[in-house]
């Protein structure tokens, strides 16, 4: 073996050019394959971290009336809400993969929101317990935040994030100012802010509205105080923080279901509670998405198998060329599978170091996409290792039958051979 | 006996033509000969060594070597067979170009088996007896005529086989090269090696012990012409 090695080595290495450009139809094929990989596992992951895991991993249970979620100012329930209390917190925070669970109430939209004459309708209304930060992962920027006192008394209080600072207050300095909400008066306390900062990915439309939705601002008052300005007996929405993004469908499941065993409505009403999947929305785009890299894979792939005939084409050749010295080989007492081994070796170390060279372009390639495009590229490791052991099986099966024509030559014919 | 020839015949298909080349041989050789076959280009020598070199099969007749009967050993048999048995020195050296002196020397001991710092050590020994010592990392292409052949006659030796088979060992040497392979030869023999050699100089086939002829496919023994 290691003689084979060292005479492959030999053998490709006399043969300079011969050999790359025998090794580059594996070289652009590997390429472009490790290219693509990288480039959709890297806008796979930025969606799955930045749009749906929004860096903070939480998933939106809410109350929905026949698959739409309920909206309080449109809608009235047919019943009395179930109390969501402290136990049923603990028992959702109690399932696998959760870390922290919130209750909180929010409208879709609160038309009714001012600063002086000013609106800040694209706002949306929180009210909140005191898990909400944690969960959502938000904290304070300016000011203060609810202190338990706050929370449980149900004063008119409010924190305002930085968009709604942007849109609402003009540059002024929100804190201790007066918000308008639903002709109730709450005093702003603090300003929050994300802890971590992203940039998603927009590639379409449905995309762009979960961007714009999340880039809305927000007013956050305590939940005991929401029947001051909306009303009482709300249904609660239940915030999760998921351990990871992938986590966050099986864990909305788990939840929706806990919750539904909570409601007493009157059957066929329709209304249930609901995950916000948008896991599953996201793996929709990033099937899309993969399915146009496949056919690039795909051609990729006809790439190698032209490589691979390369291979073989010129193994024929060097069978041919060599002819005498595996005539000589045999004559001293090589055995079929010695010479088989040597050819199939050479053959093997040419695709392989063809699919290394290969990886190295693809990662630098992948690289100038991520640049060029503004596309982000994540190398993937188990696609290197395939690519090295697919390029190393096309030596073999294209080096097959060189070695093999090779192994079976007559010593007598060989030696004679011109 | 180190190896026996009975009744060989060999018959080649050229198309549905048969054409037959060998006719009933019958050849005794005793270990420590040093035997010489003449004969004149198409007289079937080259045929006759491919069957005595274990890399034909005769069509019939027996073939013992070394008291083994060589008739329907496989391929991978006949190899070690060769390995072991046999050296092999050919008119154009049959060196292979890219490798050292010291690389093609120690080729029959890869195949025997042998680790590679043991095949270089004693590939480099017999380099030294063939008075090559300093020309052991040159390749083929640095080294005369008479240095390559002494080269292949080290690979021929270098697994210490009984049988040095010859094939017009100085078909392509200059006459002090040629003598100098002869006298390689003398010594081998002296030290035990059987050595059968076949050539058309007559010159050359006088430095064997013994001469034979073969003409038209049919041995025959006895004094030179």
């Amino acid at each position: 073996m290691g003689e084979n090695i060292r005479l492959s080595v030999k053998g490709i290495l006399s043969h300079k050019l011969r050999s790359f450009l025998t090794m580059l139809g594996i070289i652009v094929g590997i390429a472009a394959i490790i290219a693509v990989v990288s480039t959709i596992k890297g806008t796979n992951e930025q969606i799955k971290n930045n749009l749906i895991g929004d860096g903070t991993n939480t998933v939106t249970v809410t109350l929905n009336n026949n698959g739409y979620p309920m909206d309080l100012q449109y809608e009235t329930l047919p019943g009395a809400m179930p109390a969501l209390d402290e136990s049923v917190r603990q028992e959702l925070a109690a399932v696998p993969k959760v870390e922290n669970v919130s209750f909180i109430h929010t409208r879709e939209y609160c038309d009714s929101l001012f600063y002086r004459n000013n609106s800040l309708s694209g706002c949306r209304v929180y009210g909140i317990d005191g898990h909400y930060f944690e969960t959502a992962g938000l904290q304070i920027m300016a000011g203060s935040g609810f202190s338990e006192k706050d929370l449980a008394e149900g004063r008119n209080i409010a924190i305002v994030d930085e968009t709604a600072v942007n849109s609402g207050f003009a540059g002024e300095n929100p804190v201790g100012k007066t918000l308008d909400i639903q002709g109730e008066p709450f005093t702003v306390v603090g300003v929050c802010g994300k802890k971590s900062q992203f940039e998603p990915v927009i590639e379409t439309e449905q995309d762009y509205y979960m961007y714009m939705d999340m880039r809305s601002g927000s007013v956050y008052i305590p939940s005991a105080s929401w029947p001051v300005a909306f009303q009482y007996d709300e249904p609660y929405t239940v915030v999760i923080k998921a351990a990871s993004t992938d986590d966050m469908t099986t864990v909305g499941r788990k939840a929706e279901s806990i919750l539904n065993g909570y409601l007493t409505f009157p059957a066929g009403t329709g209304i249930q509670y609901k995950s916000n999947d948008l896991a599953e929305a996201a793996s929709q785009i990033q099937q899309l998405s993969a399915s146009t890299n496949t056919l690039l894979i795909g051609i990729a792939c006809i790439s190698l198998l032209v490589g691979g005939i390369g291979v073989m084409n010129i193994m024929l050749v060097s069978v041919t060329e060599r002819t005498r010295e595996i005539g000589l080989k045999k004559a001293l007492g090589a055995k079929k599978r010695q010479i088989r081994g040597q050819f199939l070796t050479e053959a093997v170390i040419l695709s392989g170091l063809g699919g290394v060279i290969g990886i190295v372009v693809g990662i630098v390639l992948a690289k100038v996409v991520s640049v060029v495009a503004l596309i982000p590229v994540a190398i993937s490791t188990p696609a290197i290792i395939i690519a090295v052991l697919f390029s190393m099986a096309i030596g073999i099966i294209f080096g097959l039958a060189p070695s093999i024509q090779a192994s079976n030559l007559n010593p007598i014919d060989a030696l004679r051979y011109e | 006996m180190l190896l026996e020839l009975e009744n060989i015949n060999k018959t080649y298909m050229n198309g549905k033509l048969e054409v037959p080349v060998l006719f009933d041989i019958n050849l005794q050789v005793e270990k420590g000969e040093y035997l010489a076959i003449m004969g004149p280009s198409g007289s079937g020598k080259s045929t006759l060594m491919n069957i005595i070199g274990c890399l034909d099969v005769p069509t019939s007749g027996n073939y013992y070597l070394e008291g083994t009967k060589i008739a329907g050993k496989s391929d991978d048999e006949l190899c070690r067979i060769r390995n072991k048995t046999i050296g092999f020195v050919f008119q154009n050296f049959n060196l292979m170009p890219r490798e050292s002196a010291l690389e093609n020397v120690a080729l029959p001991l890869l195949y025997a088996g042998v680790p590679r710092k043991e095949r270089l050590e004693r590939a480099a020994e017999a380099l030294e007896k063939m008075g090559l010592g300093d020309r052991m990392n040159h390749n083929p292409t640095q080294l005369s005529g008479g240095q390559k052949q002494r080269v292949a006659i080290a690979r021929a030796m270098v697994g210490n086989p009984a049988l040095l088979l010859a094939d017009e060992p100085t078909g392509a040497l200059d006459s002090a090269s040629g003598r100098q392979v002869m006298e390689i030869f003398d010594r081998l023999n002296a030290e035990g090696v059987t050595i059968i050699m076949i050539t058309h100089e007559k010159e050359i086939a006088a430095c064997a012990k013994k001469q034979m002829f073969i003409r038209d496919g049919r041995l025959s023994g006895g004094e030179m012409e």
